[in-house]
């Protein structure tokens, strides 16, 4: 079944993306590299590949740093309520991104929006924006809300790893004089590498194929400042144009299943280690 | 133990602090459901001056809720159980009769984790097996984007069951039927539990595969109605809120009841103990 739906359109799909299948014509011909010269050549495509790779870019930065603050937060500086604190902090993570997003295009509506009102009641004017229609800026603004939405899977990922940390190492460490800026450094920090290669990866092949937060706050625009892959490969699926659209999931089948066959090679070995 | 939690106190801040903005949408949705249009006009932050639980009633009336939630919940029951079933059944095969053939199985499937579905050469397989725009198959997709998943975390799971206990029981005359639905299937419970919430969860929030595959607003799921609900009532955000804290409070609820499992499960699979 997995097969039947999954691995048989991958594979379909390097076929396809040589062709000029569309909705107008019964008849699939093959046409070469036509639709990836096409892919490089326009600059719509071209946007919507670079947005991906920044978006995803810089919400594994956000992500990892955040997360690892807030992990660390919890388990050493907080005593009580860790518990509550971590269910709140990840309550975000499982409510559906299409409602994710329309909360939050009331919430960065520039005029009544929360946030602005907030910035405004504090005074800081000036750093009121046009969160989702000024085409340099509407880019971040999807990358914080999916930020936020993201944040507490991450979290408790690096919590998870945090807790096997034997506390032995922090014992011997204070006898030494170690301050806790050390421990982080020389301790927490090298024995989380491979969480945090693991929650890279997670987050490195959910950028790539990121849609439905876009989809849902800008659809894309102002232009195609927030275009992505993905949106254009639905865009130029509703428009029937199949062959490039296939091109281009195709183009991106291969970066993620390099991505993922490396992702799953680090997991498995990381069983054996255990 | 009073200067503990002194000490601690600018980690509780900061973490109060957090939540807060963890949770003020969602605050804003409840509050704002229950406002009337003016009111609810800025989606602003302030309680209601009247409360107005009619706002759900329209919304169940106007926003087709009622099927919809229907639809959800057979999507995410079908496929759930599904997945629980084939990921139980593959693992343990895959897990007990090791050959080369079946490790490769297992990397192959598992791989299937990290896989991007090529919706559009997907829609030709729907289109050729007749699923395309109905019901079971949409059931069948989403239980074939998890089991990948499922397999992963019930395979580690089922390595800390003792062989011997297969063995012993295969003396005792089972068969390997019996031998699953009696004796393993019942020992797996938390790992399937696991799966089965994490996979619910998953299927009711899914957006894109609808969004390729369901041309017919009556078999839409929630998120897509709400969605739809949304471009023609944009400006009316108490019946947009109403309409929202609907449709995640059957999450929400799950969330709360579950929140071990569904905690120890998602970082189960990222970190091994």
């Amino acid at each position: 079944m997995y097969s039947l739906f999954m691995v048989i359109p991958g594979l379909l799909g390097f076929y396809l993306s040589f062709t000029d299948w569309n909705r107008y014509s019964s008849e699939i011909n093959f046409i070469g590299f036509q639709n990836f010269a096409l892919i490089f050549s326009k600059q719509n495509y071209w946007d919507s590949i670079s947005n991906t790779i920044i978006f995803t870019v810089v919400t594994i930065v956000l992500k990892t740093v955040i997360a690892l603050m807030l992990a660390l937060l919890l388990s050493k500086g907080v005593k009580r309520f860790f518990n509550f604190y971590r269910v709140v902090i990840y309550l975000p993570a499982i409510i559906p991104m299409i409602v994710v997003g329309i909360v939050f295009r009331s919430i960065l509506h520039p005029a009544t929006g929360v946030l602005n009102e907030f910035l405004r009641g504090i005074g800081l004017d000036f750093l009121t924006q046009q969160w989702l229609t000024n085409p340099d800026l509407a880019l971040y603004s999807v990358i914080g809300v999916d930020t936020w939405k993201g944040i507490g899977y991450i979290m408790a990922i690096m919590i998870a790893g945090l807790q096997v940390i034997p506390t032995e190492y922090y014992e011997a460490a204070q006898l030494d004089g170690a301050n806790s800026w050390d421990e982080f450094w020389h301790i927490t920090l090298p024995l989380l590498m491979p969480t945090l290669t693991v929650t890279t990866m997670l987050n490195l092949l959910y950028g790539l194929k990121v849609f439905d937060v876009v989809w849902v706050l800008t659809n894309g625009g102002p232009g195609y400042a927030t275009e992505t892959v993905y949106t254009v490969v639905f865009k130029e699926f509703s428009k029937g144009r199949y062959g490039v659209s296939t091109a281009l999931s195709t183009l991106l089948f291969v970066v993620m299943s390099i991505c993922g066959y490396w992702l799953l090679k680090t997991m498995h070995a990381k069983e054996l280690e255990a | 133990m009073k200067t503990n939690f002194l000490k601690s106190m600018p980690a509780n801040l900061l973490a109060i602090l957090i939540s807060l903005v963890m949770f003020v949408p969602i605050y804003l949705l409840f509050v704002n459901s229950l406002k009337d249009e003016v009111q609810s006009r800025a989606m602003g932050v302030e309680f209601p001056t009247s409360i107005h639980l009619e706002n759900y009633l329209t919304v169940i009336e106007q926003g087709k809720l009622g099927t919809a939630f229907v639809n959800s919940l057979l999507y995410a029951t079908g496929a759930t159980i599904l997945v629980v079933f084939f990921s139980t059944t593959t693992a343990f095969v895959l897990s007990r009769n090791r050959s080369s053939l079946n490790r490769f199985l297992y990397f192959f499937i598992t791989l299937g984790i990290a896989m991007p579905i090529n919706y559009v050469t997907l829609t030709k397989v729907m289109q050729a097996t007749h699923l395309i725009n109905t019901v079971a198959g949409l059931i069948i997709l989403y239980a074939a984007t998890k089991i990948p998943f499922g397999v992963f975390l019930i395979y580690a799971f089922i390595e800390s069951i003792p062989k011997e206990i297969d063995e012993a029981a295969i003396i005792d005359g089972c068969g390997p039927f019996t031998l699953f639905s009696t004796i393993i299937f019942p020992l797996l419970t938390p790992a399937w539990v696991t799966t089965a919430i994490l996979s619910f969860l998953d299927f009711w929030s899914e957006f894109i595969l609808p969004l390729y595959f369901l041309q017919s607003s009556a078999k839409w799921p929630m998120t897509l109605a709400v969605y739809n609900f949304f471009g023609m009532f944009e400006h009316k955000w108490n019946l947009v809120s109403a309409d929202i804290v609907l449709t995640i409070l059957p999450v929400v609820v799950v969330y709360l009841l579950g929140q071990r499992y569904i905690i120890s499960g998602m970082t189960s699979g990222a970190v091994k103990g």
